[in-house]
């Protein structure tokens, strides 16, 4: 490695970069993956969101015939799935493929190898998904996939196997990506960097990962149950057979519910690292911030029958998963006002970023409200499975998560691609998303307690439901709209190249240190760190902010080499679900036979893959 | 008492949304940054304030909690005893089955309850999960293949609920809709009269056409007519004669039963569909208009249910609309 870096070295003696196809192909480099994960991740965002918009036309008059009913639960199951797998869950592994070394000081992951790998895999998977629209057979039975309306005899399409293997898919790069990140943030931090001082974003990463190798494997059980009952006859959730539709429930919750916090954690910890740098005062009660960050996750795993009062557990259980329910609310409240506090006798710079982080604050308090209702369970009877809780899961997941998300985008932008997003068109994007957020899901809350179910492909006029709904659909058409803007001024910032400096936010933590883009090794030298807020500190000790630092050369650094071998690995494993789709096939052995061993010539070639290029 | 627990927490839910928005729109403007501004103090935290800030929020919750607990354990008593309505509701794709086990009764998609009488339901599913929700009388409870599940509730005003299922439960989920009509007690042993008295009229005797004795008043010339002069006249004049006729001939008499007091068949008991407010569960209001394009096309007006087109004409469907409607 070293000699080949000295071979291509150019005339300044600085590395270059290499950027064809084949370079995103086989990178291992975590940057680079992080832009391969947020740009499909955006895309399957529009896609969702395309999905969304169709929803709202057909639900924008009663007994609307826009789309047929069979198209409209493909519509809705695929939204679910697409936001929740392929959008807001890899929009955050964006930032922490991209962000996590840079923040923590490290030049890369703990294995960049099955970093390709996750990305890999996840788009096979998102890809697989989304194939079933081309053979009209998309999933159909609800995000949650119920049983039994999920089994042979209720779905007998493909449809309900795409989702079940689907989801198997992402799953194996989600785990993957967990234990990468787990290990890398326990074990790469640069010297200094002890876990007390880690940036919020950092805790609330180490977090979500606990989160996905718990409650990842749950679901994956389940998958596999549902898959075995289609494919192989079995009965784990057949009533007639013996099995227990209720299994599914619990089985699906003790994941679904953990997998909100994997959705909601990434946001709190960007927008703790917004706010202070657009205060210019550090965060309020950092130590809070962490510990309960960790609270709400262990409570996390104690609350999934909340989303089961329906089903009638009894009044004991009911009462358990209340009251835990309730005990959320704590640490999210400690969390919501020590942002507060943050920005209390802060001198707030009204930047873009800094207007999602605010927006943030104030959609998420409505969204964590709602909850609190939702867990009075005798209440949550009238709102369960009704628009209001479409309404309150949309303020947590889009007013929280997808406002916390763009206002990291608009944050690292400069970071992650060298230039500047233009403040104007960041703004407008802002108030658009704002006004058309609220207009499309505030007036939910209301039809759901006037008793519109959710889920239903129309609805009859005279209930009242109309003009309510008329509105959701041109807030939803604002809010589609919003997205434009932002697109539009990626495209317009990305031609005009207003330079990025190192620094252009006077940021708090180690990634503002060196230049933008950062360079592949990202730091020359591994910094050292003296206290929280490190590059604060480095500039409060230097008196000032630092001079642009320079690109230099990265003769002698080690990196771990480009490889094929991820990307053929998770082809084999795209090939080998396929392979299972198709099991009773004529050529059915031979197709698992084939993709099984794609897969394990590539990870047998992975693992004795030199490390020295 | 669940209308006043969802009071409780909207209360306190409003009450903490306009207190913490206000300070955050607070801080926002009084504390927005100007160029020149020198760095603000550099606070770290304040424990004292962090300790107000997580107790207040835990004595809020603890107001909410404890009606919750309390009524959790309430709804869950179900009532008993000989004055409590008791209703069997069984959950088809993608229609409501009702039983009136002490009345011996059976229908479909509309459940008349008398005012002021407690209703306990219990419930099961034929096919996939389903829930049953009454907006304005009742939170939801879902219905399942393998086990039963209760709810029970009290219609203190007479009037039209509209229900509808709350489980996704395929394709026409959509369309699963059903209607409470809660009556005076005159009004309901009325209506409990009138459905018994459709089992004397019983089509389980297909040998001796019901037309007999309903249709005498509007066709006279009913009894006369044979199968082969139906075909030739029906067209001409639809009557309740050539509709009982089609009734059978066309196979709907297969699912469906017109007797309130035998629950069988596969599809809902049409014991009363002529006075009922809505067809195809809960959806399409019963004109006759409605109904015959409905017995023509279910596939098309309801796509994926049970009955299929059966190649009905415009004209048979006009009989068989005027013989439903003596029923």
């Amino acid at each position: 490695m070293a000699t080949s870096v000295l071979d291509h070295a150019g005339a300044a003696g600085i590395h270059p970069e290499k950027t064809g196809f084949l370079s995103w192909i086989t990178t291992v480099d975590h940057k680079k993956i992080g832009i391969l994960y947020g740009a499909s991740a955006f895309i399957f965002f529009l896609i969702g969101g395309l999905e969304a918009l169709v929803i709202r036309l057909q639900l924008m008059k009663p007994d609307n015939n826009l789309v047929s009913p069979e198209f409209y639960n493909q519509l809705f199951t695929m939204h679910g799935t697409t936001m929740i797998f392929l959008a807001v869950m890899p929009l955050s592994a964006m930032f922490f493929n991209f962000m996590i070394p840079l923040l923590i000081g490290a030049r890369d992951v703990a294995f960049p190898r099955l970093n390709a790998f996750s990305y890999w895999v996840f788009l096979a998977g998102g890809l697989f998904l989304n194939s079933s629209f081309l053979f009209n057979a998309a999933p159909n039975g609800g995000w949650f996939g119920y049983a039994n309306l999920s089994s042979k005899q209720y779905s007998p399409g493909l449809n309900m196997d795409f989702w079940a293997i689907g989801l198997q898919i992402l799953g194996i790069a989600s785990l993957a990506a967990g234990v990468n990140f787990f290990v890398t943030i326990i074990n790469m931090r640069a010297p200094g960097m002890k876990l007390i001082r880690m940036p919020v974003f950092a805790w609330m990463t180490l977090i979500t990962q606990l989160l996905v190798l718990l409650s990842f494997p749950v679901i994956t059980v389940a998958l596999i149950l549902l898959m075995f009952d289609r494919l192989f006859g079995t009965n784990f959730f057949v009533p007639l057979g013996g099995g227990d539709t209720m299994l599914w429930q619990h089985l699906f919750w003790v994941f679904g519910h953990p997998e909100v916090y994997i959705l909601i954690l990434p946001a709190f910890g960007i927008i703790s690292e917004v706010l202070p740098v657009f205060s210019r005062k550090p965060l309020f009660g950092y130590t809070a911030m962490v510990f309960s960050g960790c609270f709400i996750a262990f409570l996390g795993f104690g609350v999934w029958a909340h989303h089961m009062f329906s089903t009638g557990m009894g009044p004991i259980a009911d009462s358990v998963f209340a009251l835990a329910t309730m005990l959320i609310a704590i640490p999210t409240g400690v969390k919501i006002f020590n942002w507060m506090g943050t920005v209390w006798g802060g001198s707030i710079q009204m930047k873009t970023p800094m207007y999602f982080a605010l927006g943030f604050i104030a959609m998420f308090i409505m969204g964590g409200l709602s909850g609190v209702m939702h867990s009075a369970a005798p209440a949550d009877l009238q709102q369960t499975d009704s628009y209001f809780v479409v309404a309150h899961f949309h303020y947590v997941l889009f007013g929280g998560s997808i406002f916390a998300l763009t206002a990291g985008a608009y944050y690292w932008w400069p970071k992650m691609f060298g230039h500047m997003l233009d403040e104007g068109l960041g703004k407008l994007h802002f108030w658009l998303m704002l006004i058309g957020f609220n207009l499309t899901f505030f007036p939910m809350h209301i039809v759901g307690l006037e008793g519109m179910p959710r889920r239903v492909y129309t609805y009859p006029a005279g209930l009242g439901f109309e003009s309510l709904n008329r509105l959701e659909t041109y807030g939803a058409l604002i809010l589609g709209f919003s997205f434009l803007v932002f697109i539009f001024n990626v495209i317009k910032s990305t031609r005009s190249k207003v330079h990025a400096p190192a620094d252009p936010w006077n940021g708090a933590t180690l990634e503002w240190a060196i230049p933008s883009p950062p360079q592949e090794f990202n730091f020359p030298v591994i910094p050292t760190v003296h206290g929280r807020d490190a590059f604060w500190e480095e500039k409060r000790a230097h008196g000032g902010m630092m001079p642009e630092p320079p690109r230099v050369s990265g003769a002698g650094i080690h990196l771990p080499n480009p490889s094929y071998w991820p990307f053929m690995a998770a082809v084999g494993v795209l090939l080998l679900f396929i392979a299972l789709l198709h099991h009773d096939g004529k050529f059915g052995p031979l197709y698992i036979f084939g993709a099984v061993s794609v897969l394990f010539y590539s990870i047998f070639h992975w693992v004795f893959e030199p490390a020295e290029g | 008492m669940v209308d006043k627990l969802f009071r409780t927490t909207l209360f306190w839910a409003t009450l903490v949304f306009v207190l913490t928005e206000s300070a955050l729109v607070f801080i926002i403007v009084k504390f927005r940054g100007k160029p020149g501004d020198p760095e603000p103090k550099q606070v770290h935290g304040n424990t004292m304030v962090e300790v107000i800030w997580t107790a207040i929020p835990a004595l809020v919750l603890a107001m909410i909690a404890v009606p919750t607990v309390r009524t959790i354990f309430r709804t869950y008593e179900i009532p008993t005893g000989a004055d409590v309505l008791q209703v069997e509701v069984i959950g088809h794709q993608w229609w409501w089955e009702f039983r009136y086990p002490q009345l011996g009764l059976t229908t479909a998609n509309e459940l008349h309850v008398p005012v002021g009488r407690t209703v306990a339901l219990k419930m099961i599913t034929q096919d996939v999960l389903h829930s049953f929700w009454i907006p304005q009388l009742a939170g939801k409870r879902d219905v399942f293949p393998n086990r039963s599940t209760t709810l029970w509730f009290k219609a203190e005003e007479a009037g039209d609920y509209p229900g509808q299922c709350a489980e996704f439960c395929g394709i026409q989920h959509g369309r699963m809709a059903f209607q409470v009509i809660a009556q005076t007690t005159d009004e309901f042993a009325g209506y409990v009269s009138r459905m018994e008295a459709t089992g004397a009229v019983s089509p389980a005797a297909p040998a001796a056409p019901p037309a007999d004795s309903t249709a005498a008043k509007p066709a006279a010339a009913a009894p006369a007519l044979t199968t082969t002069t139906l075909a030739a006249t029906a067209p001409a004049a639809p009557d309740t004669a050539a509709g009982a006729q089609l009734f059978m001939m066309k196979g709907c008499i297969g699912c469906h039963s017109l007797n309130a007091t035998k629950p069988m068949g596969i599809g809902p008991n049409l014991a009363g569909i002529g006075q009922r407010l809505y067809i195809a569960a809960g959806w399409l209001k019963n004109t006759d208009a409605n109904l015959a394009n409905w017995i023509q096309h279910p596939q098309t007006v309801k796509h994926g249910v049970l009955m299929p087109d059966l190649g009905v004409t415009p004209a048979e469907a006009q009989s068989l609309v005027v013989y439903l409607r003596q029923h």
